[in-house]
């Protein structure tokens, strides 16, 4: 079945949301969606889904006009969307979830389970999805959910298959499913298309790309065009996917950890005798797949979690025991890993969230009265300072994009020059545009003095940044490493393998050089194997709004 | 994403406000849909008004202007009892002079209404502030009634059982009877703070403790009963009396006062201090607040000593105001009308205010009216009751009234988000 979108217009008020888009999706075909948050991806697929209405424009499937005026015509239609966040009942097994809505009966009333059991085996068998039908939706992985998701929508005969950021709560080793099933699923005559801001996961699966920007179909593409192409149509200018930066100079220590151990409620130990330093002027990179220890070692560094054993040392005082406000008061800088779970307070304006971990100290609080104008003062600098798109600072930070509340959240924490700056998953779920604003920001903390600490998923991303590589497995260091090092190096220390078997270890000191690795396109894959409950938490990305 | 708002007339943007169904809008139209239906309740109850329909074929017109009369009725009553009536004004004028008005009454009864509007509005704004601003710390206090009884213990003690020159009794009342709320309020957060136990749950059990430890006080003579079988306390010394602000026949006293500037002391505190930053903190997420070096543990129990506070100053207003000595049912409904006013007051200390004057003033109205008009006084219950179901439901009254469907989410949110906030 062949889908076309024509002249489709979309306002909210004021904003031109979806103007004027035109799209041919070919039968058996990937066809992805590229854009920065806000570009209106999510927007044009709402009107085809029939949540939204279009102000202008018509949809034809197999070149009849068709009005979608709910997501039921749509379903009818043959159109099937798989949500960001996912639409599921937790507590509900998957044959129950697949089934709902469209519940078939058998004589008297009674649910026919048996059928929505097969089916799902059925579905489960031809695109190897390998769902079981009668687990409990809550027990799941993100990515099984995922495909409980792609079962829904194909058990009610989707042709095409809309997917909304499908891997922005995936684990690589997930994605990597993912593209399998998306393979499968065209292979199958079933169209997808694939809404992303990732450049790589676009060129990896894609069959045609439309980007789009500020609501226009800026551009198609072919999958074998560049990064930088596809970064430069996508942000309407060019962009520096890896930024430069020049050679560390690295100072004193500032933070010395000593034989970190950090256990949970239940016993497990998540961070295991753990030692490390970090030196004012450089960048130290956590590589690993996510569930190794990572979130665990950030939280109890800032006081957030019970340290089991070992010392903490910042500026050679011991902080061992000391509370989160007081690790901020001595310098601390932290980007936690969830933004709007742990960075900021969705309700409360963006000048109040610029000032949330700091708002006790002068000038900001004088005793226990708030200076209003001095927290109005600083937003007013710090919003063009980052860049921060708002209409006001008075705006709940909420209602922000991404990319912007990320900003907001380095303006507070590099906006009082911390001694020592603690950044776990900086650019998560972030565009391009942004993650190089993100990165530049970070390198000039660290040339103005800071010892930088780096946690993240993305092995590029620790490339680009890190003066020195620190490689994490369920809680251990397994090797520390230059940026020089090969990929293939990095993927053995991630499984698990030590210093030994991975080759020889560098030595621990900032490398002679800093981008001839930057270029090699691999995420942190190798390691993927086992389940990390980290990602079982569905949310934390946002696209646009 | 640059939004161009055009220049629209000052009226025009005003009707925007209202289409939009912003969420003063949507109140005064619940406090309206109320007062409509309220009104149609009235008459199809009074029997005379049913006696007319039962005619209707022979005076149609009759039983119309009947039903009409006894509604409209009501709500005259009701204004003239709590606001001003103006007989009185016409009485004012008919006297000689201006001095025999005064010494005859004639000028304090034309404030008589509003006065007595005041009184009952006192307590309900100093319990509505007892869990309007646990509310935002993200706390839902049920426990007014168990912070009212401690405080009213306290107060009525330090009332009878001590003495003390009279300026400096009356004062260490009130505070004696903001510290007996402020333990009770505490014990509460500390419960929570520690043990992870709920503050609906334990807010709700110690409204039965502290009721059945009152009437306990009250049987036992060595305790707090006054001589004879009553279970009452003795009378409290006229010392300690909050005085009152006009002269011995308005009964509005310093009370008011002090819950006005309660209202302002929990403005300040929420919008002006770091203590309030991280109570806001803390009820919007409580986990950024953590991880921004807050301690959410002491806030739950700084939030509720001072809401505990609030709610025993209630109750030192109502012993000293007017009671003069406790009774074994003299917190009444203040715990339950306590969570009316704050959700009608949207959880804010200015909303409260308003609040609390309206449900003073039909509480003020409601003994006139059913003397006059014979509709039970608990129409004024039934209204009350009307008013909160319809704010909150903004959905309900956007669609009667055809409103615009932005904004005005914050009060499903108070209902919705009381529970497990």
């Amino acid at each position: 079945m062949e889908l076309e979108l024509k002249g489709i217009t979309k306002r909210f008020g004021s904003l031109v949301a979806n103007d004027g888009i035109d799209l041919v999706v070919a039968p058996g075909q990937v066809h992805a969606l590229l854009g920065e948050n806000g570009a209106g991806k999510s927007t044009l697929m709402n009107v085809l889904f029939g949540l939204l209405q279009p102000d202008n424009g018509e949809i034809l499937i197999d070149h009849k006009k068709v009005t979608i005026h709910s997501p039921n015509d749509a379903i009818a239609a043959g159109i099937g969307m798989v949500h960001q966040h996912f639409m599921l009942v937790p507590v509900f097994t998957v044959a129950e979830n697949v089934t709902l809505g469209h519940e078939e009966t058998r004589p008297g009333g009674l649910l026919d389970r048996r059928k929505a059991r097969a089916d799902v085996r059925e579905l489960s068998r031809r695109y190897g999805l390998e769902v079981d039908p009668d687990a409990l939706v809550e027990n799941l992985p993100v990515g099984i959910q995922q495909r409980v998701e792609i079962v829904k929508a194909l058990v009610r005969n989707a042709n095409v298959l809309i997917l909304d950021e499908p891997t922005a709560v995936l684990t690589p080793a997930e994605t990597q499913d993912l593209f399998r099933i998306i393979r499968e699923l065209k292979a199958g005559g079933t169209s997808i298309i694939f809404i992303s801001h990732k450049l790589k996961e676009v060129q990896a699966i894609a069959d045609t790309i439309s980007v789009l920007r500020r609501g226009k179909v800026v551009g198609q593409a072919a999958p074998t065009a560049t990064e930088d192409q596809l970064a430069a149509l996508m942000v309407g200018r060019d962009v520096q996917l890896v930024v430069s930066k020049d050679p560390a100079k690295p100072a004193d220590v500032v933070l010395a950890v000593d034989g970190l151990t950090v256990t949970d409620e239940t016993g497990r130990i998540w961070v295991n005798d753990l030692s490390f330093d970090v030196r004012g002027g450089e960048i130290l990179g956590f590589a690993g797949v996510q569930g190794n220890g990572q979130t665990e070692l950030c939280e109890a560094l800032m006081g957030l979690r019970p340290i089991a054993a070992g010392q903490i040392t910042l500026n050679s005082r011991d902080i061992t025991h000391a509370t989160p406000r007081r690790r901020l008061h001595s310098g601390i800088g932290y980007i936690p890993e969830d933004r709007q779970e742990d960075g900021l307070i969705g309700a409360f304006t963006v000048a109040e969230n610029m000032v949330l971990d700091v708002y006790d100290r002068k000038p900001y609080a004088s005793g226990i009265r708030l200076n209003l104008g001095a927290i109005e003062k600083n937003a007013a600098e710090r919003i063009p300072e980052f860049d921060v798109r708002t209409t006001s600072a008075d705006n709940p930070v909420g209602t922000l994009s991404g990319g912007n509340q990320q900003k907001v959240i380095l303006a507070r924490e590099l906006g009082h020059e911390p001694k020592l700056l603690i950044a776990s998953q900086p650019t998560r779920g972030l565009d391009v545009g942004s993650i190089e604003f993100v990165h530049k920001r970070i390198v000039a903390a660290r040339d103005g003095g800071a010892a930088v600490m780096i946690v993240s998923a993305e092995l590029d991303e620790i490339y680009a940044l890190a003066d020195r590589i620190a490689v994490m497995y369920e809680g251990r260091i397994t090797g520390f490493r230059p940026p020089t090092v090969p990929v293939e190096e990095l993927g053995k220390l991630m499984a698990g393998s030590t210093d030994a078997e991975a080759g020889a270890p560098g030595p621990p000191g900032p490398p002679p050089s800093q981008r001839a690795a930057a270029a090699s396109g691999l995420r942190s894959d190798e390691g993927a194997t086992r389940e990390d409950t980290a990602s079982k938490r569905p949310g934390g990305e946002e696209g646009e709004k | 994403m640059s939004e161009q708002v055009p220049h629209r007339p000052f009226w025009k943007k005003a009707l925007f406000a209202v289409m939009e169904g912003n969420v003063v809008t949507v109140t005064v139209l619940a406090i309206f849909t109320a007062m409509v239906i309220g009104g149609l309740l009235t008459a199809f109850t009074n029997t005379a008004v049913l006696n007319a329909w039962g005619v209707f074929f022979s005076s149609p017109w009759h039983a119309i202007n009947l039903a009409w009369d006894t509604a409209i009725g009501v709500y005259i009553e009701l204004f003239e009892g709590s606001i001003f009536s103006p007989h009185t004004i016409a009485q004012l004028f008919q006297q000689a002079s201006m001095s025999t008005a005064l010494h005859d009454g004639y000028l304090s009864s034309v404030f008589t209404p509003i006065s007595n509007t005041c009184l009952q509005a006192t307590p309900l704004l100093l319990t509505g502030l007892a869990v309007a601003l646990p509310y935002q710390a993200g706390l839902f206090n049920i426990g007014g009634e168990s912070q009212w009884i401690g405080g009213a213990i306290v107060a009525t003690y330090l009332g009878y059982g001590v003495s003390m020159p009279p300026g400096i009794h009356v004062i260490v009342c009130v505070l004696g009877g903001c510290v007996g709320g402020a333990v009770v309020g505490g014990a509460v957060g500390l419960l929570k703070a520690t043990t992870g136990a709920h503050e609906v749950i334990v807010t709700i059990m110690l409204n039965y403790i502290m009721a059945d430890f009152l009437a306990y006080l009250l049987s036992f003579h060595y305790l707090m009963q006054a001589p004879g079988v009553n279970p009452i306390s003795p009378n409290i010394d006229s010392d300690s009396y909050l005085p009152h602000l006009f002269g011995p026949s308005l009964y509005v006293n310093v009370g008011f006062l002090i819950s006005l500037a309660a209202a302002v002391f929990v403005w300040w505190l929420l919008t002006r201090t770091t203590t309030g930053f991280e109570f806001r903190a803390i009820g919007k997420n409580p986990s950024a607040a953590r991880v921004a070096g807050v301690n959410v543990e002491r806030n739950w129990v700084l939030v509720m000593v001072v809401a505990g506070g609030l709610a025993g100053l209630a109750a030192a207003a109502v012993i000293q105001g007017t009671d003069f000595q406790l009774t074994g049912t003299a917190y009444g409904t203040y715990g339950i009308d306590a969570i009316t006013v704050a959700l009608l007051g949207r959880g804010k200390p200015g909303g409260v205010v308003w609040a609390a004057l309206l449900f003073g003033a039909l509480y003020a109205g409601a003994p006139g009216m059913e003397s006059i008009t014979g509709t039970p006084g608990s129409i004024v219950d039934v209204l009350q009751a009307l008013i909160v179901m319809f704010v909150a439901a903004p959905p309900l009254i956007r669609a009667v009234y055809r409103l615009r469907t932005t904004r005005a989410a914050g009060v499903s949110q108070v209902l919705s988000k009381g529970w497990n906030a």
